[in-house]
C-alpha cells in the first residue's frame, strides 16, 4: 500500500497508519504502508524496476502526472467488481457507502466504458477564497455575476486592491473546469473536456477565454513572479494581507496557511464561480482524489479488499479525524468550523462540476493540458503572450488530443 | 617473465572492481538511453514499441525544446564568461595584493558552494521578492522612489537565474585558481617588476599563462556542470514554462508519458554537451609552458 502523505495526513500524522492497521484487525492480512509526500520519487524507481505497490492512493492533477501516465497506458486494474462487494467487517455492499454520481465521472471511469478503474476518495469544492472579514468591513457583496466581478475590480482597484491572484497556473485546472460549467452547463463541459471539434470556436468557448483573459488584466501583477513552487504561498498571502480580493485554491488552504501572518479581522470565506449570467448558477469544481490498483500489483484479491475496507465506518472516521472527506452519505453532517461553509458550497446554490479532461495518448512535441491550456495564464498576466496566440494555440492541441484520445 | 605476469594479474585485479562498477553502473545504462530513444514507452509501462528516429525528427520540430536549448546555450555563455571573469579577478586580487582579511573573504565566497540548490533557491526567493525584497529595496532606497522589479517574471527571469548562478559557482573556481596562482613563484614577479612590468602587464603575461592548463581543465568541468546545474536552479527557482532548459523539457516528456522521447531529448544533450566540451578543448589549446 502506498499513499501520499497530504495536508491531511499532516493535519492528523498516522491517519494512513491507523486505517492499516484496522484493516489487518478485521481482516488478518498484514500491510506494508508507504506513505510520503513525493511519493512519485519513493515509489516510481521501483515501479520501473517492475516491482508495484498493491494500492495507491494518489490523484490525478498533480505535477508529476504518475496516475495520469497509468491511466495512459492502460495499466490499472478494473475494480468494477469491487462495488459490489461487502465492506470488510460490515454488512453493507461498497457502492451503498459511495454517493451514486462519485463512480459515474471521467475522474473514476477514464475510458467512459462504464466501467470503474478509479475508486473516489477525499472529495473538496474548489472555489474562489477571499478574505470575508474585509468583505463585511467594507460593506461588499461577493459577486453572483462576472459583470459584478468586474465591477468589484474597478472598485478594490481605486482603494488599491487588486481583484484577483493565483498561487500557481496549476490551480487554474479547477477553475477552468467550473468556468466551463458555469458558461456552458454540463453538455458543453463535456464536449470540451472530450476536445470535440469546433468546440472553441463556441460563443460559451469565447466567453471563457474573454473572462480568462479579463482577469489577467485584473490580476495583481506580482503573481507571475511568484508563480512557482518554490514561492506561491507568497501569492496566496497576497490575499491574507488584503493585496488581492479572490484566488482560485482548494479546502486545504486553511491548514496551509494556519501559521501565515494575516490582515486584522481576516475571516477566511469561499465563493463557486460567478454565474455566466444574471440568474444563471455559479459553479464550484469537486475535487476528487484516487486510490486505484496498478494492473501488475501482485495480491490483486487483497487491494480489493483493502479498497473496499476504505468505506468502513472505521476507516472514514480516522479519515474524518485528518480532515478528509469521502464521498460517503451522511458524512458531511458531521463537519465543523470552516469545513461546514466550504462543504455547503453545493448547498447554497452553486453547480457540482465533475470530470477531468479526457486522457489521451501522449504524442511527440503535444504537450499536456495544464502546459497548453493553463501555463500560458502567467504570460497573459505579463504581456509576454497575446490572447488571440493562446487561443490559437489550444484550439491546435485540442485537435491533436483529440485525434489521440482513449477509450 | 614469471614476475611479469603475476604482476599483470595483480594490476588486473586492482583495477577490475572499478572497471566492473563503471561498466554496469554507467556505460550500461548510457547505452540503455541511446537504444530506449528508438522506442516509444510510458515510464512505467511494460510495452514499447519501435519508432526509429521518430523521436528525433519530432525534437528537430519542437518549439518548446529549441526554446528550451537555446536558453540552455545563453545560459552556459554568459555564465561561465561571468564566473571566469570575476573568479580569475578575485583569485589574482586575493592571491597577488595584501588585503585585510583575505582568508575571511575566501571563506564567503566559497560558502555558496557547499549550500544546497534548494537553500540557495531560499536565500534568492528572499532576495528576488518583488515586495519589500532585498534586491528591490535596496534599488529603491537608492532611486528614492519604490522600485518593483519583477525578477522572477519575463523578461527578467533568465537573468535572475545568471545571477544565482554566478554567485553560486565563483567560489569554488576562485579558489582554484588561487591554489594554482600561489604555485607561481615570487622571483619571476620579481623579476619581471625589474624588468619594469606593471601590475596588469604582469597579469596578463605572467599569471594567465602560467595558470592556462588549470583554466582550460575547469572550464571544460564547467561547462559540463552548468547544464546540470542550470536544471537544478531554473527547476527549484522560477515556475513551469518561464525559462526551461533542455533537461527541464526532458523531465516534462518523462511526466507527460513520453519516456522514449525524453530520451531522446537526453541523447541530444549528452552530445551535445560531448561536442561542446570537444570544441571548447580544441579552442583553447596552446603550448603548454613551464615555470
Amino acid at each position: 500500500m502506498a499513499a501520499l502523505a497530504s495536508g491531511y495526513e499532516e493535519a492528523y500524522p498516522g491517519m494512513w497508519q491507523e486505517v492499516c492497521d484496522a484493516f489487518t484487525a478485521a481482516t488478518g492480512i498484514k500491510v506494508n504502508l508507504i506513505c510520503d509526500k513525493n511519493l512519485e520519487d519513493v515509489i516510481g524507481p521501483s515501479m520501473q524496476g517492475g516491482d508495484f505497490p498493491d494500492v495507491i492512493h494518489l490523484a490525478t492533477g498533480r505535477e508529476k502526472g504518475l496516475t495520469e501516465q497509468f491511466i495512459k497506458d492502460r495499466n490499472i486494474a478494473d475494480i468494477t467488481d469491487v462495488l459490489s462487494m461487502t465492506v470488510p467487517g460490515e454488512s453493507a455492499k461498497v457502492s451503498d457507502k459511495i454517493v451514486g454520481s462519485f463512480t459515474d465521472t471521467s475522474v473514476t471511469n477514464p475510458y467512459g466504458d462504464g466501467a470503474t478503474y478509479l475508486a473516489p476518495m477525499f472529495y473538496s469544492p474548489c472555489g474562489l477564497f477571499y478574505n470575508a472579514g474585509l468583505f463585511e468591513e467594507k460593506g461588499w457583496s461577493v459577486p453572483a455575476t462576472w459583470d459584478e466581478m468586474w465591477e468589484l475590480g474597478d472598485k478594490a482597484q481605486a482603494e488599491g486592491t487588486y481583484l484577483f491572484t493565483y498561487p500557481t497556473t496549476g490551480y487554474f485546472d479547477t477553475f477552468l473546469y467550473a468556468l466551463m460549467y458555469s458558461v456552458g452547463g454540463a453538455d458543453f463541459y463535456n464536449k470540451a473536456t472530450t476536445y470535440a471539434e469546433g468546440i472553441w470556436d463556441t460563443p460559451e468557448a469565447q466567453q471563457c477565454f474573454d473572462i480568462i483573459a479579463k482577469l489577467a488584466s485584473y490580476t495583481n501583477p506580482v503573481t507571475p513572479a511568484q508563480a512557482n513552487d518554490q514561492d506561491f504561498t507568497q501569492n496566496q498571502q497576497l490575499v491574507l494581507d488584503n493585496k488581492a480580493l479572490f484566488m482560485p485554491n482548494g479546502t486545504w488552504i486553511v491548514g496551509e496557511m494556519a501559521e501565515a501572518p494575516r490582515a486584522e479581522g481576516f475571516k477566511w470565506g469561499m465563493t463557486a464561480l460567478p454565474a455566466a449570467k444574471a440568474g444563471g448558477n455559479g459553479a464550484s469544481y469537486c475535487w476528487l482524489e484516487q486510490a486505484w490498483i496498478p494492473a501488475a500489483a501482485p495480491n490483486l484479491d487483497a487491494a480489493k479488499q483493502f479498497v473496499a475496507f476504505l468505506y468502513s465506518d472505521a476507516a472514514c472516521a480516522v479519515f474524518a479525524k485528518g480532515g478528509a472527506v469521502q464521498p460517503v452519505p451522511g458524512l458531511t453532517d458531521s463537519l465543523e468550523g470552516d469545513n461546514k461553509m466550504f462543504y455547503s458550497i453545493y448547498d447554497n446554490g452553486a453547480d457540482a462540476a465533475m470530470g477531468n479532461f479526457a486522457a489521451y495518448n501522449a504524442v511527440a512535441g503535444l504537450g499536456t493540458v495544464r502546459e497548453v491550456f493553463l501555463d500560458p495564464i502567467n504570460g497573459l498576466v505579463n504581456g509576454s503572450i497575446s490572447k488571440d496566440q493562446w487561443i490559437s494555440d489550444v484550439k491546435a492541441a485540442s485537435d491533436q488530443m483529440r485525434a489521440n484520445i482513449m477509450g | 617473465m614469471r614476475s611479469s605476469k603475476s604482476r599483470r594479474r595483480f594490476l588486473v585485479l586492482c583495477v577490475a572492481p572499478a572497471v566492473i562498477l563503471y561498466f554496469v553502473f554507467m556505460i550500461l545504462p548510457t547505452l540503455n538511453v541511446f537504444r530506449m530513444s528508438l522506442f516509444e514507452r510510458g515510464a512505467y509501462s511494460p510495452t514499447e514499441t519501435f519508432v526509429g528516429m521518430a523521436n528525433f525528427k519530432a525534437l528537430m520540430n519542437d518549439v518548446k525544446f529549441i526554446t528550451a536549448m537555446q536558453n540552455t546555450i545563453l545560459l552556459i555563455v554568459t555564465v561561465t564568461l561571468i564566473t571566469f571573469f570575476f573568479s580569475i579577478v578575485f583569485a589574482a586580487i586575493l592571491t597577488r595584493e595584501k588585503i585585510w582579511g583575505q582568508n575571511f573573504f575566501r571563506i564567503v565566497f566559497y560558502i555558496p558552494n557547499i549550500l544546497s540548490v534548494v537553500v540557495i533557491a531560499g536565500i534568492f526567493s528572499a532576495i528576488y521578492k518583488p515586495e519589500n525584497g532585498m534586491l528591490n529595496s535596496i534599488l529603491s532606497f537608492f532611486k528614492g522612489e519604490t522600485v518593483m522589479v519583477l525578477w522572477k517574471d519575463q523578461p527578467m527571469v533568465i537573468v535572475s537565474v545568471i545571477i544565482a548562478m554566478v554567485w553560486q559557482a565563483v567560489g569554488y573556481y576562485m579558489v582554484m585558481y588561487m591554489a594554482s596562482m600561489s604555485a607561481v613563484p615570487e622571483s619571476l614577479y620579481e623579476s619581471a617588476g625589474l624588468d619594469g612590468a606593471g601590475r596588469l602587464t604582469q597579469f596578463f603575461q605572467l599569471t594567465l599563462p602560467l595558470i592556462w592548463t588549470n583554466i582550460r581543465t575547469t572550464l571544460t568541468f564547467f561547462i559540463i556542470s552548468t547544464i546540470n546545474m542550470a536544471f537544478l536552479f531554473v527547476k527549484a527557482m522560477v515556475a513551469k514554462g518561464m525559462a526551461d532548459v533542455g533537461l527541464s523539457f526532458m523531465y516534462a516528456q518523462k511526466d507527460a508519458g513520453l519516456y522514449g522521447y525524453s530520451m531522446a531529448a537526453g541523447v541530444v544533450i549528452f552530445l551535445f554537451s560531448f561536442l561542446l566540451s570537444a570544441l571548447v578543448n580544441w579552442v583553447t589549446r596552446r603550448e603548454v609552458l613551464e615555470m
